[in-house]
């Protein structure tokens, strides 16, 4: 049996029957990341003992009789979390030696029922990026083709459970970061509601579209992770208090009746041939177990891109100031003076893609192009929500593709940052609404390569989606199709 | 709309980002293509729409007035690239 | 040219609360540098605020203090510049949608009719770090203050004088304090104000250009500073120059005011709605519940104290000066059932001796029931003025009750006719000269032998009884 290939809930019986233990499987986690890792790079940091010290505790955890659904379950996470202790960079020079001194609320929850940390995931820098190729730690690659990226800004997180590093791992997406990753590298990534899962101790990128979820091998495992990290949380003011459902309980094979919308505008003409068959594939699967489909109109779509473009910019450009080289991070030696000091640690320690993104937000609030530029941008915001509002008074879900191609090539994208921002066509909306969507394993394409089905929830609506994702596992094999490496 | 490097350059002051001749350069191309596709918003009539600060209806979110332990010293200065006693150190302000 | 001063107030008004704004970190002044900071108020990555009640409860009660209209829907606002005690490289402060907006306040300048002025708005808001220079080659930064609360009031340039202005602060100032949402301490800042002053020629419509006077910490400083600023323009335009839109520092030394110019580049603060705080929603119940909490408030305080205890304006307006004196008084007249010597003695007796001493009306050794208690005795006739006096010394020193002191000195006033007219015999017998003197007309004379029997008595004969028997027996 290579323990590094099961799902959470596989190993949790394995575990609770006290067939492994968690040394064992967390062990077999190590050896697996020290034999791809040199070629993927999805981890910044390994933290082996601290790793087998958790997994012993976890043991013992298990041997009293108390084995949670996370127990001993070797976890990894985007280098965004603060980890009290361990090292977090944000794939960034800026804090390339930086040590929380908290815990990160969602990591706690998880720490609390005794799952085990093995280390640190390769992102684009302070999550900026769609290919994983802006870190200051070198480009994670796609396990399915290592010349391909692995989609980003949670390139590690999605790379680790490709490469089968890691049983699971949690990413951020604030504008397709989980799921366009999830897509390219062959994994379900799960974007919960905004308010849904706690942002305190992640660092922060877009605060009003950041969002924590789950990457993992199917779909029981992402509703089993967001169980446990999902709920209030007091030390975020917009994390919500609505009750957390059961989502392991939600997880039945019934789509019977279930209304699928298919928004007309995100299946254009020239979308990629393999990407629309692995549409029309799905399409017939869900049909088939009894799924009606009705075309609907979201038809601001088009200004989504550009709309949060503002957006995240805007309020990148207010979260990065934090880091000026004075309480911690990275600071310039040799400048004259306190202003030269603060513009020459921010020229060192942020990267090309962060400045870019710093100077148009910074450009967006400044004065006399406030209106024309972020407010206008927030009432388009408005536009694109009422689109979902209204598709959502029609059918239950939509459905669509998540990327409008498979993966693409290392360096393919990297001098056109437009192109690459537009590639997030199809999940950018789902943040702006800040509603839930799902990434997982449809048909790959011709040359093999997986290829992401999203389907995209009300507010609070996981439950319908993971529903719908969990009927749709039933019915093919592609999530149990392993890269090879 | 493009932007001149002259507003680069002040928008670059703002943000502290001291930024090479190179960069300067490409940013000023770059931004102005983005700035050019982010106007495609001005197709919009936005009158009279609200805009949306939060895509998520919560209000009211309070902490009591009570003091709850601080970190202490050593974890707060922990990071700090320079310090002196418990201050953060900073280079002098050059007027 | 005469030209017309015009003059708006920015006050911060630091308040008392536990903790801060947005953190559980102490706000208690005096600790260890950075000892009182967690993620939040270090501006960490990943930290997020979360906003005290008690700092919109005390936004809420300064605003209807003020005469505010209070926010429905309010919300927080970045306000972003980079200064090393700034540590998220933004204040968390309110702009488009303050808590409370359009209030006003009635000020009176000795000698001037009342005048309204104009409250713009009031909002919260975070405070920053502290700079402290000179620590070897560089700086140090403390951050325990940065994330203190703060309320920013912003008044109408209304003024027209700096004794307006000084007026108006004084006023805002009883009323923080009265709310007990402020300690009030100028010296230690958290009372501090920034005066936007201009001139323009009298009759004009336009505005001047204005200077910024940035954190004057007293209230004679903000006179001499606004007096001097006004001089400066005033004596700048009528030489042919130009005033220049600047911020300029007091400096108390030479009461003048300079040009921080060069320390502070232009600002585009780049404000925008904080995405990590949520509408702030203030519901009429809530605000209707905090109005029928506010305490009274120093007006209405002083006009009851006219009314209700027949005090002299004067007297009122010392009293309710600050509201533990006001109780203070308070209390002692209900005891005491004679408001007049009451307040005499509190404004008097109490007021110097708590001056000399130092100390504040909150931890006077002499409680309000002892002092009515002494009135009592002033009153029952067992005890002269004077002696009263003397008890309230050995009462402050003592803690005793006036009574036992009165009792163990042995200073009880004697009322008893016969001992007094024995002593004024005695008195009149030795000095007969003087007894003529009076007879035939030199009626200061009197005074002389009211003293002479005073002292034979050590100060303890009923002064009304000796004036009355001295009278019959040198008319006699």
């Amino acid at each position: 049996m290579e323990l590094h290939t099961l799902t959470i809930h596989h190993l949790h019986q394995l575990l609770k029957n006290r067939q492994v233990t968690s040394r064992e499987v967390t062990t077999a986690m190590l050896n697996r990341i020290e034999f791809s890792d040199p070629r993927i790079n999805a981890f910044i940091t390994v933290a082996a003992d601290q790793a087998l010290a958790a997994a012993a505790a976890a043991d013992q955890r298990i041997a009293s009789g108390d084995c949670q659904p996370l127990t001993g379950i070797p976890l990894a996470l985007k280098d965004i979390f603060l980890t009290e202790g361990l090292r977090t960079t944000c794939a960034s020079r800026m804090l390339a030696d930086f040590i929380a001194p908290y815990d990160a609320t969602a990591w706690a929850r998880l720490k609390s029922q005794g799952a085990v940390l093995l280390g640190k995931l390769n992102q684009d820098e302070f999550a900026m990026g769609s290919s994983c190729e802006n870190s200051a730690f070198g480009p994670t690659r796609n396990p399915w083709d290592i010349e391909r990226t692995p989609g980003g800004s949670s390139g590690g997180s999605a790379a680790a459970i490709a490469a089968q590093q890691a049983t699971a791992t949690l990413g951020t997406d604030t504008g397709g970061s989980i799921r366009q990753p999830a897509s390219h590298c062959g994994c379900v990534g799960l974007k919960p509601t905004y308010g849904r899962v706690s942002r305190y101790g992640v660092i922060a990128y877009a605060s009003s579209l950041d969002q924590v979820g789950p990457v993992t091998r199917d779909v029981t495992d992402a509703a089993l992770l967001l169980q446990v990290i999902a709920g209030h949380d007091p030390k975020d003011s917009t994390s919500v208090a609505m009750p957390v459902p059961d989502y392991v309980a939600s997880l039945k094979n019934d789509v019977k009746g279930m209304k699928i919308g298919l928004p007309k505008e995100y299946f254009i003409a020239g979308l990629d041939p393999d990407v629309q068959r692995a549409m029309d594939d799905a399409i017939a699967h869900l049909k088939a177990q009894g799924a009606e489909f009705v075309e609907v109109s979201l038809p601001h779509t088009t200004y989504a891109v550009a709309c949060y473009y503002l957006i995240a910019t805007a309020e990148a450009s207010s979260n990065l100031a934090r880091y000026e080289g004075v309480r911690f991070g990275h600071r310039a030696t040799g400048s004259q003076g306190l202003i030269e000091m603060m513009m020459q640690t921010r020229a060192e320690g942020f990267g090309a893609e962060v400045k870019r993104r710093i100077m148009l937000g910074t450009y967006a609030l400044s004065s006399g192009y406030y209106d024309a530029y972020y407010l206008k941008a927030q009432k388009v915001r408005t536009l694109i929500q009422r689109d979902f509002t209204e598709a959502f008074k029609s059918v239950d879900i939509l459905l669509t593709p998540v990327a409008p191609t498979p993966a693409f090539k290392i360096g393919e994208k990297a001098a056109d940052p437009l192109q690459m921002y537009l590639s997030d066509i199809f999940t950018i909306p789902v943040n702006l609404a800040g509603i839930c969507g799902i990434s997982l394993p449809a048909q790959p394409s011709s040359n093999g390569l997986p290829i992401g089905l999203q389907l995209i929830g009300r507010p609070f609506g996981e439950e319908t989606i993971l529903r719908a994702a969990y009927s749709f596992e039933q019915t093919t094999d592609w999530h149990r199709t392993k890269a090879a490496l | 709309m493009s932007i001149t490097q002259p507003e680069i350059e002040h928008v670059a002051r703002l943000a502290r980002l001291a930024l090479s001749d190179t960069e300067k350069e490409l940013f000023t191309g770059q931004m102005s293509a983005i700035l050019r596709y982010v106007e495609t918003l001005n197709e919009l009539d936005t009158d009279g729409i609200i805009p949306t600060a939060h895509a998520v209806p919560v209000e009211n979110s309070f902490r009591p007035d009570a003091v709850q332990p601080s970190i202490g010293t050593d974890q707060a200065l922990r990071n700090a690239p320079d310090r002196v006693e418990t201050f953060f150190r900073v280079p002098p302000v050059i007027e | 040219m005469n030209y017309q001063p015009v003059i708006g107030l920015e006050v911060h008004v630091q308040l008392n609360t536990q903790s801060k704004i947005f953190c559980g970190c102490s706000t208690r002044f005096g600790a260890e540098p950075n000892r009182n900071t967690c993620p939040v108020c270090l501006g960490l990555p990943g930290a997020l605020p979360v906003l005290n009640r008690q700092v919109v409860e005390s936004a809420l009660m300064a605003g209807l203090a003020t005469n505010c209209a209070i926010a429905h829907r309010s919300i927080f606002a970045r306000k972003n510049y980079f200064y090393p005690d700034l540590p998220k490289g933004y204040q968390i402060s309110q702009f488009e949608q303050p808590i409370c907006e359009k209030g006003w306040l009635e000020i009176q300048v000795e000698g001037q009719p009342p005048k309204r002025i104009g409250i713009t708005r009031i909002h919260m808001e975070e405070d920053a770090g502290k700079l402290v220079h000179g620590l070897g080659n560089g700086s140090g930064v403390d951050l325990n203050r940065a994330g203190t609360p703060l309320l920013e009031v912003v008044s109408e340039p209304d003024f027209r004088s700096a004794d307006e202005a000084v007026a108006y602060l004084k006023q805002l100032h009883q009323i923080v304090t009265y709310l007990g949402i402020c300690d009030g301490n100028m010296e230690e800042g958290s009372f501090r104000c920034d005066a936007n002053v201009s001139v323009m020629p009298v009759g004009s419509a336009t505005l001047g250009t204005r200077a910024e006077i940035k954190n004057v910490n007293s209230f004679k400083f903000v006179k001499a500073a606004i007096e001097y600023e006004i001089s400066r323009q005033i004596d700048l335009l009528s030489d042919g120059g130009t005033v220049v839109q600047e911020t300029r520092l007091f400096d108390p030394n030479t009461g003048t005011t300079r040009s921080m110019r060069g320390k502070e580049e232009a600002h585009d603060y780049r404000y925008f709605p904080d995405p990590d705080l949520v509408p702030l929603v203030i519901s009429a119940d809530w605000v209707e519940r905090a109005e029928k909490e506010l305490p009274e408030l120093p007006t209405v305080k002083r006009q009851r104290f006219i009314t209700q205890f027949g005090l002299p304006e004067y007297d009122a307006e010392v009293l309710t000066a600050s509201r533990p004196l006001a109780e203070y008084f308070e209390e002692t007249a209900a005891f005491a059932h004679n408001p007049k010597a009451a307040a005499n003695w509190v404004m008097g007796e109490m007021t110097r001796t708590l001056n000399d001493s130092g100390r504040s009306i909150d931890d006077c050794p002499v409680p309000p029931r002892r002092l009515a208690d002494l009135l009592h005795l002033i009153d029952k006739g067992a005890i002269s003025n004077n002696i009263a006096k003397k008890v309230f010394e050995l009462m402050w020193q003592s803690g005793k009750e006036p009574a036992a002191i009165v009792e163990e000195q042995g200073m009880a006033q004697v009322s008893d006719s016969g001992a007094i007219e024995a002593a004024i015999d005695q008195i009149l017998a030795a000095n007969q000269g003087q007894a003529e003197e009076y007879r035939s007309g030199k009626e200061k004379m009197f005074g002389f032998f009211v003293g002479q029997v005073m002292k034979a008595m050590k100060g303890k004969a009923n002064p009304a009884m000796v004036n009355e028997l001295l009278l019959t027996k040198l008319k006699g």
